[in-house]
């Protein structure tokens, strides 16, 4: 991986680690529930909570669709069974089928988001159920390019992965010794067959995630980019997508009116009383 | 009358609950008279270890006054140590400050209000608090284990070389520093994070630039997604570490401070007699800004 991208691994994963047990404990949760799709970042995020946890105080669940792929499934069901932690098995066909029956569309952008709900709604049903902490998978890399849907796999409780790019996502993998399966599969959505993260985006992780390091991270200006050699398109193309979706990054706005108004003026930590 | 004994200080690793001032008087009140019963002498708290450090506006919710009932409800528990311990101070006129307060059984013998207020990147301080304006020490009788000039600096206090510099001048021979560091920068070289590696720095310079003890109390735990990661420590008047610094969990580390070895620092390392500050006087200039 690119130097520039390199972390202590061992030194994050501890933090990241503890941050899993020290959020659960304090809010009195029993535990975690996420979401595993069978990629790297659910897998990462899964077993960090196993280590940090124990196995009996997390559950993964699969949420396939019937057009997910079968390989993604198989690879949920290896990872919990090295984990030795459980995976619920629910098939979201039926209220996806009933639902665009009803209300008919090809667009795949549209039908992806609605399966991300669904995901979402069950998972947080399961964090009731359980009382069990929504585990979040969104990379640093996601986050900023806002490849992710709002209110969907964007929705969680707490999230080990959103202060880590794409390449150190497969840093950390590699070094926790995830399957290889994990490791070498392209990323992928999968909201819709054969769908590649890479394709949606125009251009790789390995790309955006040392031009996202250096406009966000280091804060270089843009002509200092051009210097490194960037292609400006491919930096025009991502700091795009990181000015478009920054609404998925923050709450929804509020009309002030008063005095003391909810996320303007009214500011409480979050971790309030714990 | 021979040597007196060494000091017996206490650096006290907790996880404060944010915002919760009865649970964390509660706890630090426990701690404090188990480190009396041990015998220890000085028990140091973290920043604002009363109520947690991110506290928004939670500050005035969880201040207290230097004469009102939690801090003395402390003292109380201090029995025979003496007790450094970080919450919000309300004046009365209602202003605000991070503070420390040097509590004894009897009161309060000193108070340092945190004078450089970070507020960039993760920090807001300013927003919510005012900083203080004096660098003042104290002079502490500690019996048997003699007495010692102590001076206190809050976190940021202690990336701004004036601050610990005036203590120096005052003659301090124990310089305590309270902290509340979050812990970023996970590509260090040599494993470490970034932020341990640049105090474990300072701390290690102050103490031998200042021929004192410097004593590093950092909080544990987890706010908002912020790691903090304890490491607290203590260096003599050479630089030297007494004992390994505090790893990032709960805990109560303690440490004998010799007062022989600020004599002997400063016999081999005379930088306290040979400062010359009339240089400082001549020299010093407000950098202009300009271009």
């Amino acid at each position: 991986m690119d130097s520039e991208l390199e972390i202590n691994a061992e030194l994050a994963c501890h933090i990241l680690r503890l941050f899993i047990r020290d959020e659960v404990l304090k809010v009195g949760a029993v535990g975690v529930v996420v979401a595993v799709s069978g990629g790297i970042d659910s897998a990462l995020a899964f077993w960090l909570a196993v280590e940090a946890l124990g196995p009996q105080s997390v559950v993964g669940v699969a949420l396939p669709y019937r057009q997910s792929s079968k390989d993604s499934l198989l690879d949920a069901r290896a990872l919990a069974r090295t984990l030795k932690a459980e995976l619920l098995e629910i098939d979201i066909t039926p209220q996806i089928d009933a639902y665009f029956e009803a209300h008919p569309s090809e667009d795949q952008n549209r039908r992806g988001n609605k399966m991300a709900r669904e995901r979402m709604s069950v998972v947080y049903d399961i964090s009731q159920e359980r009382s069990m902490l929504v585990l979040g998978t969104s990379n640093k890399s996601e986050l900023l390019l806002g490849y992710g849907t709002l209110h969907g796999d964007m929705a969680h409780a707490l999230n080990p992965l959103g202060d880590l790019y794409k390449t150190q996502v497969y840093q950390l993998a590699r070094h926790l010794r995830l399957p290889e399966a994990l490791v070498s599969k392209r990323p992928s959505a999968d909201l819709f067959e054969g769908q590649l993260d890479e394709d949606d985006l125009g251009f790789t992780y390995a790309q955006a995630d040392r031009i996202l390091f250096h406009l966000v991270d280091l804060r270089d200006p843009l002509d200092e980019l051009a210097r490194l050699g960037f292609a400006p398109t491919v930096v025009g193309a991502v700091l795009a997508r990181v000015r478009r979706n920054q609404f998925k990054r923050r709450p929804p706005l509020i009309a002030k009116l008063s005095a003391r108004t909810v996320e303007i003026d009214f500011r409480y930590p979050r971790d309030w009383g714990h | 009358m021979g040597d007196p004994r060494p000091l017996r200080l206490s650096l006290v690793q907790v996880e404060p609950r944010l915002g919760d001032l009865r649970a964390n008087l509660e706890k630090a009140a426990e701690v404090v008279a188990e480190e009396d019963r041990a015998g220890q002498d000085l028990v140091i708290f973290p920043e604002l270890n009363l109520c947690g450090y991110f506290l928004k506006d939670l500050v005035p919710e969880t201040a207290v006054r230097l004469d009102g009932p939690e801090l003395a409800e402390l003292a109380k528990a201090a029995g025979n140590s003496t007790v450094v311990v970080g919450c919000v101070l309300e004046s009365r006129d209602h202003l605000f400050f991070n503070a420390a307060v040097v509590l004894r059984a009897h009161g309060v013998a000193h108070v340092h209000r945190k004078l450089y207020l970070p507020t960039y990147g993760m920090f807001d301080e300013q927003r919510y608090v005012g900083a203080g304006s004096a660098v003042e020490s104290v002079e502490l009788d500690f019996g048997q284990a003699g007495s010692w000039r102590l001076g206190a600096l809050i976190c940021e206090d202690l990336w701004h070389p004036s601050a610990p510099y005036l203590l120096s001048r005052q003659g301090v021979d124990l310089l305590v520093c309270p902290s509340a560091s979050p812990g970023r920068g996970v590509a260090e070289p040599n494993g470490e994070l970034g932020t341990a590696a640049l105090w474990g720095a300072l701390v290690r310079t102050y103490s031998a630039l200042f021929t004192t003890f410097v004593a590093y109390c950092n909080r544990v735990g987890f706010e908002d997604g912020h790691y903090f990661w304890g490491g607290s420590r203590v260096h003599g008047p050479t630089g030297e570490a007494l004992g390994d610094p505090l790893g990032d969990a709960p805990g109560v580390g303690r440490r004998e401070l010799d007062r022989r070895w600020l004599r002997r620092a400063r016999i081999s390392y005379p930088l306290l007699r040979d400062e010359r500050t009339e240089l400082l006087r001549q020299g010093l200039r407000e950098p202009s800004g300009g271009l």
